[in-house]
């Protein structure tokens, strides 16, 4: 690793002092004078026809200024993916799930917002409705979708090599099948959105987003406003991990409403709503074969993929060729089959999350290299080690591991969790288990079809020459990318890290498509790296030109500038400096010059001082079908144990220790670094062991609250020990690359191994609630009784 | 049918007229403008509408802000002093004990409840008394220290 000032450091984040004194603004923290309050009517009918939307009495409510329909709102057809752009912003002809969006109403406050869309009279012809993904897959199942016969929205076909004839060939194999449960994001930020319409003609949405950049263009295409005249600002952020990806019926509807009334509008979602707008994690059923030979040497893996889409495509087309691409690796394969399927159904749209596709797939088959290296007798750990991918190595579908530190994640939580001296070791009811996965750094293509950079980013230079200011349409959202994109300027230009201030998630300031596939930190630090050092290049030009040196024997750091390693003579643009700066508090000083003098000089011959810099992946990938999904120009790896005590008289789990490893390459900020891990650890053990979103037999979700539907609180997570493991990327800025998704990836199947290491019984459906494993754990009984 | 209310908060006394049906998190945050307290369920489950009612940390959403009457109340804003970080709120700066914040006044402020009774928690005590402040970002675990750090430097502070 290099000598690093900023980097690499447990810098506390930039937003922190203003996260922790609550003046932080969130997009529900913004008001505006003449401010109306919006509200959307949503469907309480799964599936049924629209016959009549009768708004006059609303429209008639006092307080009321708008109210509106696909009438007002057209059928412009808008979605994720523009091969599959299947929703409108208003149902007209059909609703298909319990909360599809049907009106909205704008109204000068929230209860008479609330009043008029009681006052919206909807005729249905209620049809028949399918919830559940086989059901919607048969014959003569209620067709969802016209387009799309059977309610098949995608499927996806790949192989590599012939994997029936090598799995023929293979000493062992082994099927497992795997079923995981909807998932909901639960961010603690419910959506929210201010627009703005001004005479102009111009947009502006304050929005919770996590992709300004792809709102932008959603509801500029949607709501027939010149791209140009839409701006996106995003500001603080309360989590977003995959659902806020996408532009919202909410921002539409606010921004239609601000178009039609001239007022600003205001909404957020209930949590209900958030609920009901989804866009979280699929319901997958995995089906998979892994064929070994008796050594433990792993040959071919087949595996098929069906998906509960919900009733719109959202990212799905995305989710459904990751839940292939990101699931042979890091091991090596001779060769790998997959079939996925994913299906509409009359429920809520899934969307990406944390670990996009890759999530449940990944936990079945972990699972499979466990039941197999049992069999073979080996350790899991060593038939991992036997087949893991190195730094170098190329996957079956052709995925490039540009540095891959797997092998040292793995002998890191071996050591870290005394795992030599556990396995096989510990008494009944306690048990181990461990995992490992990858992910992208940055998805390699951007969602619509572009040679768009995917990031860049200007650097402007304040006039005293003083601070940095980073402009940025990145998106914060809790990850800690304002306080990356700070430290790499900070270290670029060789100055301290109060020194740069970051402005950002907005589309007014650069091209960012925004905080998803865990790209931040490698594309948007490649611009900025590249902005500062424009920067440098342009002072060190002028000082060359205005002292008569060299540029060669300029360098930049630790705020000063030297000259051929010593400090020159620069006694000139000190005495000028002082001169222009005269009862200034912080004359500079020291026996060298400094950056800020530096940077005068050149705003004093050039102007204010700009640097910019871009960013967007060289081409990548095979030449297949879908072969771009999957792609990126670095992945990142970790390995997890996990520790677990069951009751096994009553089923109950209780996690006792987590290790976990993770390669992020150069770790940028160690303690933001951590804490997407811990993060990553509590969302996958939510999911293990008690999140399931739930539904009536029509179609309502039965548990659409906090409280209902649990997540991990700080009692249910145990003590994590996070270890960070360095590789250098490449292809990453500073050699850096992903965390915040991979590290989700080995803590279901660590979880799940640990279990069966307790108990002997092996869970193939999520969630893991001491119920569920207590049948199980009765079942198994029985079993061995007979 | 409005109702006039006195009540003091972050130290400021307060007179205000509110309707009835109105939460104390509405009117902190509509009516007071004071925004550090978040919103997020409305329904008690997710404790970032925690502020301290008397001392006492209380979900803001599920107390009526005629409740308040003659109450005392401590925000987020009220915490910091001459504009110099409370030690819960410098613990979790320095800590990594926040990501995208959301949760983190009303954890701050649960922490500090607990820290007034207890000034030396141990760690299941800091867990428990957060437990009603649900985090997705962090995992909890650099906020369980965060906690203990503060508490320490609190308790440093008092001895000397
Ligand atoms: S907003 Fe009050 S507990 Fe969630
Ligand atoms: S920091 Fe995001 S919810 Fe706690």
């Amino acid at each position: 690793m290099g000598d690093y000032r900023v980097l690499n450091t447990r810098a506390p984040r930039i937003d922190g002092p203003a996260k922790a004194t609550g003046q932080a603004k969130y997009a529900d923290d913004f008001k505006m004078p003449g401010t109306l309050y919006a509200a959307i009517l949503q469907s309480p009918i799964a599936h049924a026809r629209i016959l009549h939307i009768d708004t006059s009495k609303a429209k008639k409510l006092p307080g009321v200024k708008a109210v509106v329909t696909s009438r007002e709102a057209g059928l412009i057809k808008y979605g994720v993916s523009p091969a599959r752009y299947d929703e409108t912003l208003f149902a007209h002809d059909k609703v298909r799930y319990v909360g599809d969006e049907i009106a909205a109403v704008a109204a000068f406050d929230q209860d008479t917002a609330q009043e008029a869309l009681s006052l919206i009279k909807v005729d249905y012809e209620e049809l028949p409705a399918v919830f559940d993904m086989f059901e919607a897959m048969k014959e003569g199942a209620p067709q969802i979708h016209n387009e799309f016969p059977g309610n098949m929205n995608a499927e996806v076909h790949q192989e590599f090599g012939d994997t029936d004839a090598a799995l023929a060939a293979c000493d062992l194999v082994i099927d497992h099948t795997f079923l995981n449960k909807r998932q909901d994001a639960a961010f603690i930020e419910p959506h929210s959105c201010l627009a703005v319409y001004e005479p102009s003609g111009r947009l502006t949405l304050y929005t919770s987003t996590q992709v300004p950049h792809y709102v932008m263009r959603t509801v500029a295409m949607t709501l027939q406003i010149p791209v140009g005249n839409v701006r996106v600002v995003k500001p603080y952020v309360g989590g977003g991990f995959g659902p806020k990806c996408e532009a919202t019926p909410l921002e539409m509807s606010c921004g239609l409403l601000s178009k039609v009334t001239g007022h600003p509008v205001k909404m957020s979602y209930s949590r209900e709503q958030v609920f009901l707008h989804s866009r979280a994690r699929h319901q997958f059923y995995a089906e998979m074969s892994l064929g070994v030979m008796k050594d433990g040497t792993m040959v071919a893996l087949k595996n098929k993929a069906v998906l509960d889409g919900g009733a719109y495509t959202s990212f799905g087309i995305a989710t459904v060729y990751y839940s292939g691409s990101l699931l042979g690796g890091p091991y090596k394969l001779k060769s790998m089959k997959y079939d996925g399927y994913r299906v509409y159904t009359n429920k809520p749209a899934c969307g990406a999350q944390r670990g996009h596709g890759g999530v449940a797939h990944r936990a079945c088959f972990e699972q499979l290299i466990d039941m197999t290296a049992e069999k073979l007798g080996m350790d899991p750990i060593d038939m991992r080690l036997k087949n893991i991918m190195m730094t170098g190595d190329m996957t079956v579908n052709e995925l490039d591991m540009s540095s891959l530190g797997m092998k040292e994640c793995i002998e890191a939580i071996r050591k870290g969790s005394d795992w030599n001296n556990k396995k096989g070791k510990l008494p009944k009811g306690k048990g181990i288990g461990m995992a490992c996965g990858f992910f992208v750094s940055g998805a390699g293509y951007p969602i619509y079809r572009s040679d768009t950079y995917h990031s860049t980013v200007v650097i402007k230079l304040s006039e005293d020459g003083g601070m940095a200011n980073v402009l940025t349409g990145s998106a914060e959202i809790g990850q800690g990318s304002d306080t990356t994109m700070a430290m790499i300027a900070a270290e670029t230009l060789g100055i301290s890290l109060d020194n740069v201030r970051v402005y950002s998630g907005d589309t007014d300031y650069s091209v960012d498509l925004g905080a998803y596939s865990s790209r931040q930190t490698l594309m948007t630090g490649h611009a900025t790296k590249e902005a500062a050092e424009e920067i440098k290049s342009k002072i060190a030009l002028y000082l060359s030109q205005e002292l008569n040196v060299p540029i060669a024997s300029i360098t930049f750091g630790d705020g000063i500038v030297k000259f051929d390693g010593g400090p020159g003579n620069f006694d000139k643009l000190r005495t000028n400096y002082i001169k222009e700066h005269r009862g200034w508090t912080d004359p500079p000083s020291g026996e060298y010059l400094t950056f800020r003098e530096a940077a005068r000089l050149a705003y004093l011959r050039a102007g204010t001082i700009v640097g910019t810099g871009k960013y967007k992946p060289p081409k990548l990938g095979g030449s297949y079908k879908g072969a771009a999904v999957g792609t990126s120009p670095a992945y990142g790896c970790s390995a997890q144990i996990v520790e677990v005590s069951v009751d096994l008289d009553t089923g109950q789990i209780t996690v006792d220790g987590m290790t976990d490893a993770h390669d992020c390459g150069l770790a940028i900020n160690k303690m933001s670094v951590e804490g997407q891990m811990q993060g990553s650890l509590s969302m996958g053990l939510g999911e293990c062991l008690f999140e399931e979103v739930k539904f009536d037999s029509r179609g309502r979700i039965i548990n659409p609250s906090l409280g209902e539907y649990k997540i991990p609180t700080a009692l249910d997570m145990p003590k994590v020990k996070s270890i960070i493991v360095e590789s250098n990327e490449p292809n990453g800025p500073y050699g850096a690359k992903e965390v915040g998704e991979g590290a989700i990836m080995p803590t279901i199947p660590a979880i799940l191994n640990a279990i069966y290491d307790a108990t002997g019984v092996r869970i193939n459906e999520l969630p893991v609630t001491s119920e569920r494993l207590f049948m199980a754990l009765k079942k198994n009984a029985e079993g061995a009784k007979i | 049918m409005k109702k006039a209310i006195q009540l003091t908060i972050n130290g400021q006394p307060v007179e205000a007229s509110v309707s009835p049906n109105q939460t104390l998190v509405q009117f902190l945050r509509d009516d007071m403008g004071l925004t550090g307290t978040k919103h997020g369920c409305g329904l008690g489950d997710c404790g970032a509408c925690t502020v301290l009612l008397d001392g006492k940390a209380v979900n803001s959403c599920l107390v009526l802000a005629v409740q308040a009457d003659g109450c005392q109340i401590l925000t987020i804003e009220g915490l910091a002093e001459n504009g110099k970080l409370h030690p819960l709120q410098q613990a979790f700066v320095d800590k990594g004990a926040i990501q995208c914040g959301f949760c983190t006044p009303g954890m701050i402020l649960s922490a500090k409840a607990l820290l007034d009774e207890k000034p030396n928690p141990t760690e299941l005590e800091i867990r428990t008394a957060i437990s009603g402040n649900l985090c997705r970002c962090t995992g909890y675990q650099k906020i369980v220290e965060a906690i203990g750090e503060a508490a320490e430097v609190i308790r440093f502070r008092e001895e000397s």
